[in-house]
């Protein structure tokens, strides 16, 4: 297929490992691929065998239903509870645990949850039931933003009444921004999201050169984008010139997809989010603009703030550690053990781009 | 979650396109792209097209890793 088989030659990847072997600095290189689907194209083509073994990868916080808090599961596990609900969700949210139940258990005894590919499926699914209140869970980060944010404005202009997004959509560049003031991480360079900078473009990330004198690129998902994404990087450490490089330029411009940042900030406007192993982060959530509030579930519904307690296994669970890079799955104690996919205890082991459910898999 | 997928955009209609890759068609939003057309690659992520696939770049891409590199 076009746009993938050419940037999966193998001749060119085994060209482009050697070159990265020559240029390898000594010592540990340390590089944070910050979205799991960087994470998941590196395992599932064993590119950790074209690196140098002292270029050590290290998972960011780049999957949504990862980073979501149990606050937010345990508000769509009440709402999936109210009759004449239908919860429209993506497939990933489906098995992350809340307190004491997840949505899959819940649409096991009889509430009415959807998996949909598209916000414009739950459009659907709203025309279809006016009997009913659909709420879509709007979780991911920019790219994803920008598609529900035109989903919104075509709810409106449709005028359905019965359609409701509760928002836990997030923001990658003051995630970074908090995430590389933690000394420990001691990084070396950062490989920048292909598809959120699709949205956003290059400019939001100037900070990390300029203030965390940090080098990073902005790659592509294909073997050849990751590998040349690496190569980019180590040329950047070694002439100790931090920039913002783009090895995705078939896809991201400098100032990304105006539409979509106008979409984006027409129906949503920043606030403060939780992220789950980051914390309060000031700035990096959206939640819905007060011309658009009859379509946000937080008026419609009352949701529950208070976390209800941990129990003891989820509070042994290392996901917060994993998602600021600090440690890797073996280093947790439930990993392969009580935490497998089939029993999730922690985010990172349900969603396919959690840190954990990738090494479990290739391990 | 971030996943998009390059397919080429066979027509357009309106505010959507049919856009195939493989054996694989669709029906993609395409209003965050104003100046998209038949014939172009487009990225699609979940269910709309987020932005064009610059095939020059892409080919210049491909050439600095055969040539330069």
């Amino acid at each position: 297929m076009k746009y993938i088989d050419e940037f999966r030659r193998k001749n060119l990847i085994q060209r482009l490992s050697l070159k990265i072997k020559e240029i390898t600095p000594q010592g540990e290189v340390k590089i944070m691929e910050v979205c799991g689907t960087h994470t998941q194209s590196f395992f599932r083509f064993g590119l950790g065998g074209f690196l140098p073994p002292n270029i050590r990868l290290i998972c960011g916080p780049g999957c949504p239903v990862c980073v979501s808090t149990q606050d937010y599961i345990d508000q769509a596990i009440q709402v999936s509870q109210e009759k004449n609900t239908i919860i429209a969700t993506f497939g990933d949210m489906l098995r992350l645990p809340g307190s004491r139940s997840s949505l899959e258990r819940e649409k096991a005894q009889g509430a009415d949850v959807r998996v949909v590919y598209s916000t414009l499926d739950s459009l659907r699914l709203a025309r279809h039931n006016p009997e009913k209140k659909v709420v879509f869970l709007a979780v991911g980060f920019e790219t994803t933003a920008s598609t529900i944010a035109l989903s919104v404005i075509l709810a409106k202009q449709e005028k359905l009444r019965n359609l409701f997004f509760h928002s836990s959509l997030k923001l990658m560049p003051p995630a970074l921004a908090h995430l590389l003031k933690d000394k420990r991480l001691n990084l070396d360079g950062l490989l920048c999201p292909g598809h959120v900078s699709a949205i956003i473009g290059l400019i939001p990330y100037n900070f990390i050169p300029r203030k965390f004198a940090l080098p990073c690129c902005v790659a592509g998902f294909e073997p050849l984008d990751i590998l040349e994404g690496v190569y980019m990087l180590l040329r950047q450490i070694n002439s100790n010139n931090p920039r913002v490089d783009n090895q995705y330029s078939r896809v991201v411009t400098r100032k990304g997809n105006l539409a979509a940042s106008k979409v984006i900030r027409e129906v949503f406007q920043t606030t403060s989010a939780s992220w789950r192993g980051l914390g309060e982060i000031p700035g990096s959530g959206l939640k819905i603009k007060s011309q658009f509030s009859e379509f946000d579930a937080k008026r419609v519904f009352s949701l529950p703030k208070n976390r209800l307690a941990f129990s003891a296994q989820q509070k042994s669970c290392r996901c917060a550690d994993i998602l600021k890079g600090l440690i890797t799955p073996g280093e947790c104690g439930l990993f392969s053990g009580a935490c497998t996919p089939d029993h999730p205890i922690g985010p990172c082991m349900v969603s396919k781009e959690g840190t954990c459910s990738i090494y479990y898999k290739y391990r | 979650m971030c996943l998009g997928i390059p397919m080429k955009v066979k027509s357009i209609n309106g505010d959507f396109a049919q856009v195939e890759s493989g054996q694989l068609t669709r029906t993609v939003n395409i209003q965050m792209l104003p100046k998209v057309k038949a014939g172009d690659y487009v990225i699609v992520h979940v269910g709309f097209a987020i932005e064009k696939v610059d095939c020059q770049k892409a080919e210049q891409t491909l050439k600095l890793i055969y040539e330069i590199h």
